[in-house]
């Protein structure tokens, strides 16, 4: 299992991070050298364990139905960059 | 086998599943605390969660799991004990965490099924899975030339997304389908059905295959919002394969988007990646444990699901299947029903709900529920007409005004001046004129020109300007012409 | 030598109790010392007039007798906990001008038990880090010199709390430890540094690296002031999912306890390569001097322990590159300018956002869960990590706590270790299995190297006996003075 430019690129898209042309080597190399040194995971028998969701055996909590607002409208719109009659704004999608 | 297509060489078998969301009926989101309700200002329901903003973290409304494992319980599936939440990664504008909280490999609800009524009877169709999910806010994009507005009023709002098994054969099953998981949500709380606000929608795959064969790839169609347009979709989609198979092209599998307006559906431009959600457990979220109690709880207080009362309605009332089926399918509907029927004759109750009363609701195109008529409203002019002061002709003429207005029954009656006469001596007078008038024909009657009896009942009606109760009017009627 | 140079907070909360100096003088004296020390860069932003305000608050409840946890403590606030009102950026250039409305409950526990913020401190972007160098606010410099006065790292993520600690420019600073981030800047600058049980501390409003080890934890001085701060921060919170309902006992009367019999483990894997041999004898020295006063010794093994690493290095980019993708441009944060569609926004805003490691670990973290490699790569760390918990577990039936090394080695010049990801990623090797198992750890100082650079030991207990942990360090604390 080793990246090339190409992986580079379809993992580049799928986090949306502008890897430029020139640098998808150096990229494809930093993250095949982190591969490689995890991939000693593979010597490990695992064969009967269960992953580890939670290092806590604590229940989730439950929330009672009620509405509580912490804060109004006007902060959560305080640090868009930006807004528009109370909307967040975004260059125009087309579906 | 019915249902097939048709096209130039062969007849085609359309595959149907659906995905439906339904919005849980809750006040608050399904990870935070923000009021669910609909139509506020813009982004004026929004907590941290609902924002994705830094260091924001859900907390699970317990409300929302507990309508999650009812509607289960209604679906007759299997309830997981344990499930987990899982991150669904993508980028869109209206999702602020960068991702969806939902459910992938550990569903709360497992396989289940539901019965609809077809042509050729019964049939069950499978639910492969109910899971919690949150909703995706708003957006808009055609309030501004340049700009996509987003509003999260939405964001977070708990839905439960319930996928069938590729079971249905046509539109109409898909249409039966929906209606009657509809009507399941509403019995048992859940969701409120309502399809034009959104509450619940639905994503239909459609493939087609020559019948005996393996499934076709399947085409997946977004958010259809009424029961109609899934039927048009469906008729649209399933011809467009065929022709496309026929013409030996293969279906590319993709999501398409419905357009109501050209009843066609076409590809979504948005898709230029192949979608790879990485979906894995969120680690804000420990797994969903539920307590055995809780399950139990829920169970011995289901509410009577739609089959049940439907087989009631038929036993207890003595209605018709299709009366009762029409009966049961809303919820409100069949309280109203039960409501009504109480010490009334049940076949006079049915007619009046089914006919004036539906059609009425049709007309002013309002719910039930919407229309605020109530039980007692109906129960008074039903009344009149069962102990004869108003004919059935005499109520459905007044029926739309009595609804409307304010009047009871009986004021509307007298000041209309439409009470029956069901005066015996008053009536007896009438038609002795009546018969006094024509002696000529009691004449023809009496030798053997039974046809007359209706001209006489006829001229007794139109003397008493339609009010004199025709029961009676027979009844007194045939005495007099013995003798 | 000024009078508040040498004060700890429990010093400071009795003479602030007697009035030998009041909170304003106290808090002038550091704010006064922040900025004479600019040049170590530990505050991404220092708050003054909120520390003098507090400070003026903390007087008024001294006069009035209704004296706090922390009345009057100035404290560095990692900039990873949100603030209300008062930037909070996680050292990323995303979140350069991000103001939240909103107070992280590890911070409002401190301001409401009275402790007085004197800033912001820096650390490595996002916390990812193990040198303070991946700051878009610039590096920290470790106030202690390393040879011919040359600048050394002070350790990360937590960079800029340790830094401040050490340099006395504040008498404690949170901190926040996903793999050691806390632990290892503790050892590097000489102080000690608590990382609790995982879900001791609510996670509500601190900035998520990787949601599944994040925990916060302190930077002080000494033992006793670790569990004075970490008192006021631990407990449930409904507003963390995770957070632990455990009772929290009071830390500092882990004085009543005993070591007398307690049995301590010497993990066998703990001796990798490379381990600095002054440090190696440090940890042999004090096994013997835990045997002097009647603790057991006994080896252990964890069999799991070269695996934790690579372990980590795929569940902690993974979480986080869920937990950044929050970060585009849309609601908050940076956003690139004039782009005409809605992928160059996301992805020019976060190229230019986020830093290398950031953006290395996001790759990775994306990688590892996309399709066909899920089950390889993050499945597989799930599963091992388990078996890491379970070694834990074992050895925990055996001994009471564990003693190891908290870093192989001692702080490096600024600048080194910077070429290559996985040499810097090794600085973690001793720190990260604990974080995996969600166990307390604390770094202790236990001495420094021929070149007077400090190292600390590390204390490791079972699930919520932070208590045991304090008493243990707290030996060795008195036993290196
Ligand atoms: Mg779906
Ligand atoms: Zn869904």
């Amino acid at each position: 299992m080793s990246i090339d430019n190409s992986i580079v690129k379809k993992i580049s898209k799928l986090s949306k991070l502008k890897i430029k042309s020139d640098s998808e080597d150096k990229m494809a190399e930093e993250l095949n050298n982190i591969l490689n040194w995890v991939e000693s995971l593979q010597e490990v028998n695992t064969e009967k364990v269960e992953p580890l969701l939670s290092v806590l055996n604590e229940k989730m909590p439950l929330r009672d139905d009620k509405v509580v607002m912490d804060d109004n409208q006007v902060d959560i719109l305080n640090n868009a960059p930006e807004k528009k009659s109370g909307f967040f704004v975004v260059p125009k999608v087309v579906e | 086998m019915k249902n097939l297509i048709k096209g130039k060489s062969n007849l085609w078998e359309v595959v149907l599943g659906l995905e439906v969301h339904a919005q849980i009926s809750s006040k608050s989101k399904l990870f935070s605390s923000a009021s669910t309700e609909y139509g506020s200002e813009p982004n004026s329901q929004v907590t941290l969660v609902d924002a994705g903003m830094p260091g924001a973290l859900p907390v699970i409304n317990e409300y929302c799991i507990r309508q999650a494992v009812i509607t289960g319980l209604g679906l007759n599936a299997k309830i997981n004990k344990k499930s987990v939440f899982d991150r669904k990664n993508y980028f869109y504008p209206d999702l602020p965490q960068g991702y969806q909280i939902s459910q992938f490999q550990h569903p709360i609800v497992g396989e289940g099924f539901l019965t609809i009524k077809t042509e050729e009877g019964e049939k069950k169709i499978g639910i492969t899975r109910l899971h919690l999910e949150q909703d995706a806010g708003k957006s808009i994009h055609d309030q501004d030339f340049e700009n996509t507005f987003i509003d999260l009023n939405r964001s977070g709002c708990a839905l439960m997304e319930i996928v069938s098994e590729p079971d249905m054969r046509s539109g109409l099953e898909a249409a039966e389908y929906l209606k009657k998981l509809r009507t399941i949500l509403q019995y048992v709380g859940s969701c409120d059905g309502n399809m034009e606000k959104g509450n619940l929608r639905a994503d239909v795959n459609v493939s087609v295959r020559i019948p005996g064969e393996k499934l076709g790839t399947r085409c997946e169609i977004k958010n259809v919002n009424s029961i109609k347009f899934i039927q048009q979709a469906i008729t649209f989609e399933a011809e467009r394969q065929i022709k496309l198979l026929e013409s030996g092209e293969q279906i590319v599998q993709e999501t398409r988007l419905f357009d109501p307006n050209k009843l066609e559906t076409r590809t979504m431009r948005n898709k230029e990646e192949s979608h790879d959600y990485r979906y894995f457990p969120d680690p804000d979220l420990p797994p969903l444990i539920l307590e055995d109690s809780l399950i139990d709880d829920l169970k011995k207080n289901l509410p009577e699901l739609p089959d049940k009362k439907k087989e009631r309605f038929i036993n207890l009332y003595k209605l018709k299947e299709y009366d009762a089926e029409v009966l049961v399918s809303e919820k409100d509907v069949s309280i109203f029903f039960e409501e009504l029927v109480k010490g009334r004759e049940p076949k006079l109750v049915v007619s009046w709900l089914t006919g004036e009363l539906f059609a009425f609701l049709n007309k002013k195109n309002v719910s039930l529920a919407e229309s605020k008529v109530t039980v007692k409203k109906i129960a008074d002019l039903i009344d009149l007409i069962s102990d004869g002061t108003l004919s059935n002709r005499q109520a459905k003429e007044v029926f739309e005004v009595y609804l409307e207005g304010s009047k009871t029954a009986k004021e509307l009656i007298s000041e209309k001046g439409m009470a029956q006469i069901s005066d015996e001596k008053e009536l007896s007078n009438l038609i002795v004129s009546v018969l006094d008038e024509n002696e000529d024909m009691v004449k023809d009657y009496k030798s053997g020109k039974d046809r007359l009896f209706g001209f006489f009942v006829g001229q007794v009606m139109k003397l008493s300007r339609g009010k004199a109760n025709p029961q009676m009017v027979n009844k007194i009627l045939i005495e007099k012409l013995k003798r | 030598m000024n009078q508040f140079e040498k004060l700890t907070i429990k010093s400071t909360i009795q003479h602030l109790k007697c009035k030998d100096f009041s909170c304003k003088e106290l808090t002038e004296y550091f704010i006064k010392k922040i900025s004479d020390n600019r040049k170590l860069n530990c505050f991404i932003t220092e708050t003054p007039d909120h520390a003098l305000e507090m400070a003026l608050n903390s007087d008024k409840k001294i006069d009035n007798n209704e004296i706090r946890a922390m009345e009057g403590i100035p404290i560095a606030m990692k900039d990873l906990f949100c603030t209300k009102n008062v930037k909070t950026t996680a050292a990323s250039k995303i979140l350069e001008n991000f103001i939240p409305f909103y107070e992280s409950t590890v911070s409002k526990k401190l301001w409401d038990s009275g402790s007085v913020m004197l800033g912001k401190s820096n650390l490595d972007e996002f916390a990812m880090g193990s040198a303070n160098t991946t700051s878009f606010f610039g590096n920290v410099i470790n106030p202690i010199k390393g040879k011919n006065n040359s600048d050394l790292v002070p350790g990360g993520s937590s960079g800029g709390s340790a830094a401040a600690v050490a340099a006395g420019l504040c008498l404690g600073a949170t901190g926040s430890d996903t793999g050691g981030s806390i632990r290892q800047p503790a050892s590097f600058c000489g102080i000690v540094g608590m990382k609790p049980t995982y879900g001791r501390c609510s996670r509500f409003g601190m900035v998520a690296f990787a949601s599944s080890l994040d925990q916060a934890g302190t930077l002080t001085k000494n033992v006793d002031d670790s569990a004075i701060m970490l008192q006021t921060i631990c407990g449930y919170d409904e507003k963390d999912s995770t957070s632990s309902k455990m009772d929290v006992p009071k830390f500092s009367e882990y004085e009543k306890l005993s070591l007398k019999g307690k049995k301590i483990g010497i993990p066998k894997e703990y001796l990798v390569d490379g381990l600095n041999s002054e440090i190696k004898k440090s940890w042999e020295n004090f096994s013997e001097e835990f045997k002097k006063i009647g603790v057991e010794i006994i080896d252990i093994s964890l069999p799991h322990t070269k695996y934790s690493l690579p372990t980590y290095y795929i569940i902690a980019p993974a979480e986080a590159s869920a937990n950044l993708a929050r970060y585009d441009g849309v609601r908050y944060g940076y956003r690139h300018q004039n782009v005409d569609n809605l992928d160059d926004l996301y992805e020019i805003s976060r190229s230019k956002g986020f830093g290398d490691e950031v953006k290395r670990r996001i790759m990775i973290g994306t990688y590892v869960l996309s399709a066909g490699y899920y089950d390889a790569y993050y499945i597989k760390a799930l599963k091992v990590r388990r078996l890491i918990l379970d070694d834990f577990i074992k050895a925990f039936k055996k001994c009471d706590l564990i003693l190891t090394p908290t870093t192989p080695n001692v702080s490096f010049l600024i600048g080194e270790k910077q070429d290559d990801p996985l040499e810097m990623y090794l600085n973690d090797v001793l720190t990260v299995p604990a974080s995996l198992a969600g166990l307390p750890a604390i770094s202790v100082p236990a001495g420094k190297n021929k070149d007077g650079l400090p190292f600390g030991l590390q204390i490791i207990s079972s699930h919520f006996n932070e208590a045991l942990v304090f008493k243990a360090a707290k030996f060795i604390e008195d036993t290196n003075k």
